[in-house]
């Protein structure tokens, strides 16, 4: 591969926000016929590498060549223009408009200066049989699943002929068929001679896709080797800089932890039509109860109800042994619950407000409008969690949409820590963020639990789940179909999902 | 402070350009203990178009626009007038004329917090009835009168004229209301993203009613001082237009229309830097029939000024270093997205 001369060629780029060096002298290079993974933490500079390169931001200094010539790329039109189609990890599509319209949006094919639906249709329908995907060309994008809204949007980038491919973490939201499906779809393209730039934070699938891989780390790169000449060992260190002893840790505490007898909550046949079919839930202080489940099977719909966030049609809920009535966000939070939504940024942070509104607005909530959080207090608790967390930039008036996914993360967590909970309810709080954020939450969770904290942990990845709790209950299509103890294995969650339903296969 | 400093100098380069023509401009006097000079003429003529920009800043920063003031300003009028003019006392006239505007906004934040209707449609209801309501009120005359207390309130002096005092008061009161209490990092954060405020146990419903109500309130006070400073209420013109120029101090100011972060000292800027511009046409004989096109174009440069992708091309060559986009939160796509 190495007589074959880079497609993409980026050498000693650096690119500076007010404050901070986001990149500095980064070499990358892209070959044809590819599956290039980047990798690092969040913050390490992996989006802002992936904007430098598709005209979003403009690099200080360094030069970018595609194959072979300097370009300068000032908007992601030209990008794009040039053969570098990006699909990014949250769909950049129209929902309202048909699939064959968000292909070839901007390329309609044209009769008589107007757009002739009919072959849209028809070419948009070849594009998608290119990468396999049955779906109706003439459908409305929201009718379908992210998943393949997703394969939508790759679709879109087939269609530009692009001979560079970006997939921002594309697998974040997919569950494992649908990993599949794209990967297939990848390799067609890569023996077509594209190359592919693909971020993802699941190991598993960098080993199994990628041919090569670049590290970086706080804005530099740390190495650029063939996937099969290291260890994942050797990846997590370069990535994070550190041993992953931590890991170990939050296994050994999660067997150390104590529940307490009576269960500080109670669900007595909650449920909500078409949301959750009803069921019986008991949660106690001091212990992690785990939320297992595919996309789509009713997790976070049933914390929503825990949290007043949607109304419970049938059931009642007991805190302390005594019935509440939890109507809105408000009365859970009075009674002391808090709530994570998995999508932090439509329902969890306020993007333009400084890091330190963002950890105060709970408290700030709670406490209403004409009693502000003192000064002092607001910047002792900030400080307090920002170094807790980690939270980086350790700067409480940086705004907060300017963080990366972990710290965005870990902001909207000690926003709730502040409250102090007696339950805390976590619906993915570790999707899309890198290996070290991901371990410092799943530590942070074990030890809440070991102070007496009541923790709800939902997420997709079943090994965390199985990690950090102490009991997990598993749900399939909107409806709870058992508990396993915290000693199960992922396996055992499968069959559990995969038990009864004949059609359903375990791969 | 820094997204003021545009604004800030189109209003030193208007009161300058004046200085130009007429040199007294500048000029103050104290008659009789009041404060006479055209600066003062300024701030107070625009002493209504301020107050209804204040309390629509509030209403921008949740996301919202109120259209409705202009026809709350006829409303104000028309009640107290045709009260004062049936023989009634001045104050109860005004505190009738106060208490239906909070009634009015009250009606407005209904129809956006409970029924979820757009702002821009649900003022445009009132904004189109209200001036009907009016001309109910005063039975399509302009009701002119004659109350030495009424009048107090739009051409009165307390060495200043009161009109300003009370704009400047409200300022005041609400500049410590928002940013003592925790009143205005709410106020912003249901506008930036209403449904994580809620989840936050941010009460948004409530604090949108608020700032619909307190919008009218301010509309209503400005209603009662045009009508005070002429004698009449006129149901037809009173406030017309209003809550356009309003809305120009409020964006001139720098809140952005897409709510969130807003400024009361922006606002007052705005506010003058549109009044300036009013009395700049006049004193610098601006034939009338092009009056409004200069004024236009006063406003576009402006806005322009502070357009984050002009800034940024504006300041590219004096610091390379500086990156532009890092004004702009979103990539293209993303925000084409929503």
């Amino acid at each position: 591969m190495t007589d074959v001369s880079p497609l993409v060629d980026i050498q000693g780029i650096t690119v500076t926000f007010p404050g901070v060096k986001a990149l500095q002298e980064v070499d990358f290079r892209l070959f044809p016929g590819e599956v290039h993974a980047l990798l690092g933490e969040n913050g390490a500079g992996k989006s802002t590498l992936i904007k430098a390169l598709t005209g979003v931001h403009t690099p200080d200094a360094g030069e970018i060549r595609l194959a072979g010539a300097p370009v300068s790329f000032h908007s992601p039109a030209q990008a794009q223009d040039a053969g570098i189609a990006t699909v990014y990890q949250e769909v950049n599509l129209c929902t309202n408009l048909s699939v064959a319209e968000n292909i070839l949006l901007g390329r309609e094919p044209r009769r008589f200066g107007s757009i002739d639906g009919r072959a849209m249709r028809a070419r948009a329908a070849e594009l998608l049989s290119r990468i396999g995907l049955h779906i109706d060309p003439g459908s409305a994008l929201g009718s379908h699943p992210i998943a393949v809204q997703q394969l939508v949007a790759i679709a879109r980038a087939v269609a530009v002929d692009a001979r560079v491919l970006i997939l921002d973490e594309p697998t974040s939201s997919l569950d494992a068929g649908e990993v599949a499906e794209l990967f297939r779809i990848m390799r067609v393209l890569r023996e077509n001679g594209v190359a592919i730039l693909f971020v993802s934070h699941f190991l598993d699938q960098v080993y199994e896709i990628a041919d090569r891989l670049t590290v970086l780390r706080n804005g530099a790169v740390v190495g650029e080797h063939a996937t099969t000449a290291v260890s994942r060992l050797e990846l997590v260190r370069a990535m994070i800089g550190r041993d992953l002893s931590v890991l170990d840790e939050v296994e050994q505490q999660a067997e150390r932890r104590v529940p307490s007898e009576t269960p500080l909550l109670r669900a007595e046949n909650l449920g909500r039509t078409g949301a959750i079919a009803p069921f019986d839930l008991e949660l106690h202080a001091g212990e992690v109860v785990g939320v297992a489940g595919l996309l789509g099977s009713g997790r976070t719909e049933l914390a929503r109800l825990l949290f007043g966030a949607d109304h419970a049609d049938s059931g009642r809920v007991l805190l302390d042994g005594r019935p509440v009535k939890l109507r809105t966000p408000r009365s859970a939070i009075a009674r002391r619950i808090a709530f994570t939504s998995e999508d932090r940024k439509a329902e969890g942070l306020v993007a333009d407000l400084t890091v330190r509104d963002n950890l105060i607005l709970a408290m700030q909530a709670a406490r209403g409008w004409y009693r502000q959080v003192p000064r002092r207090t607001a910047d002792e608790l900030v400080e307090k969690y920002v170094n807790a967390l980690d939270i980086r930039p350790a700067n409480p008036d940086a705004v907060v949409g300017t963080l990366s996914g972990g710290n965005q993360q870990k902001v909207l967590l000690a926003r709730w820590l502040i409250t102090q909970p007696r339950l805390l309810i976590l619906d993915e709080p570790t999707r899309g963020i890198d290996v070290g954020a991901k371990a410092q939450i799943q530590k942070v969770v074990t030890d809440l639990a070991a102070e007496g904290m009541a923790v709800l942990f939902i997420s997709a990845e079943l090994e965390e789940v199985m990690r950090v709790s102490d009991r997990v209950v598993v749900l399939r299509d909107r409806r709870m179909i058992g508990e396993l103890p915290g000693e199960a294995t992922v396996d055992d969650v499968l069959t559990m999902i995969a038990g009864e339903a004949e059609r359903v296969q375990v791969s | 402070m820094k997204r003021l400093i545009w604004p800030l100098l189109a209003l030193v380069a208007l009161l300058l350009l004046n200085l130009v023509f007429t040199p007294s401009f500048f000029s103050l006097r104290l008659q009789d203990g009041h404060l006479f000079g055209s600066l003062v003429d300024i701030l107070r003529n625009g002493a209504p178009t301020l107050l209804i920009a204040l309390g629509m800043t509030l209403v921008i920063a949740t996301r919202g626009i109120d259209l409705s003031v202009g026809a709350v300003v006829a409303i104000a009028g028309a009640v107290a007038c045709t009260y004062i003019a049936d023989g009634g006392n001045a104050v109860v006239a005004m505190l009738m004329a106060l208490g239906l505007c909070l009634v009015l906004g009250l009606w407005n934040g209904f129809l956006v917090s409970v029924l979820g209707i757009q702002p821009i449609i649900a003022t445009l209801v009132l904004m189109t009835a209200g001036r009907g309501l009016a001309m109910l009120i005063t039975e399509g005359q302009i009701i002119t009168i004659n109350n030495d207390t009424f009048a107090f309130v739009g051409a009165g002096y307390l060495v200043l004229p009161v009109a300003i005092l009370i704009s400047l008061a409200v300022l005041a009161v609400m500049a410590l209301l928002t940013r003592r209490t925790a009143l205005g990092m709410l106020i912003e954060s249901v506008g930036v993203n209403p449904e994580a405020s809620r989840l936050a146990g941010v009460r948004s419903r409530t604090i949108i009613w608020t700032v619909y109500v307190f919008s009218a309130l301010c509309a209503g006070v400005a209603g009662l001082m045009i009508a005070s400073n002429v004698h009449a209420a006129d149901a037809n013109s009173a406030g017309l237009w209003i809550e356009m120029d309003a809305i120009l101090a409020v964006v001139i100011g720098g809140t952005s229309l897409a709510g969130g972060r807003y400024s009361l000292t922006g606002t007052l800027i705005g506010a003058l830097v549109i009044q300036t511009l009013t009395t700049t046409v006049l004193t610098i004989g601006v034939p009338t029939d092009t009056t409004l096109v200069f004024k236009a174009a006063v406003v576009i440069v402006v806005c322009l000024l502070q357009a984050p992708r002009l800034t940024g091309a504006l300041r590219r060559p004096v610091g390379p270093t500086s990156p532009p986009v890092a004004a702009v939160p979103q990539s293209p796509q993303e925000a084409g997205a929503r």
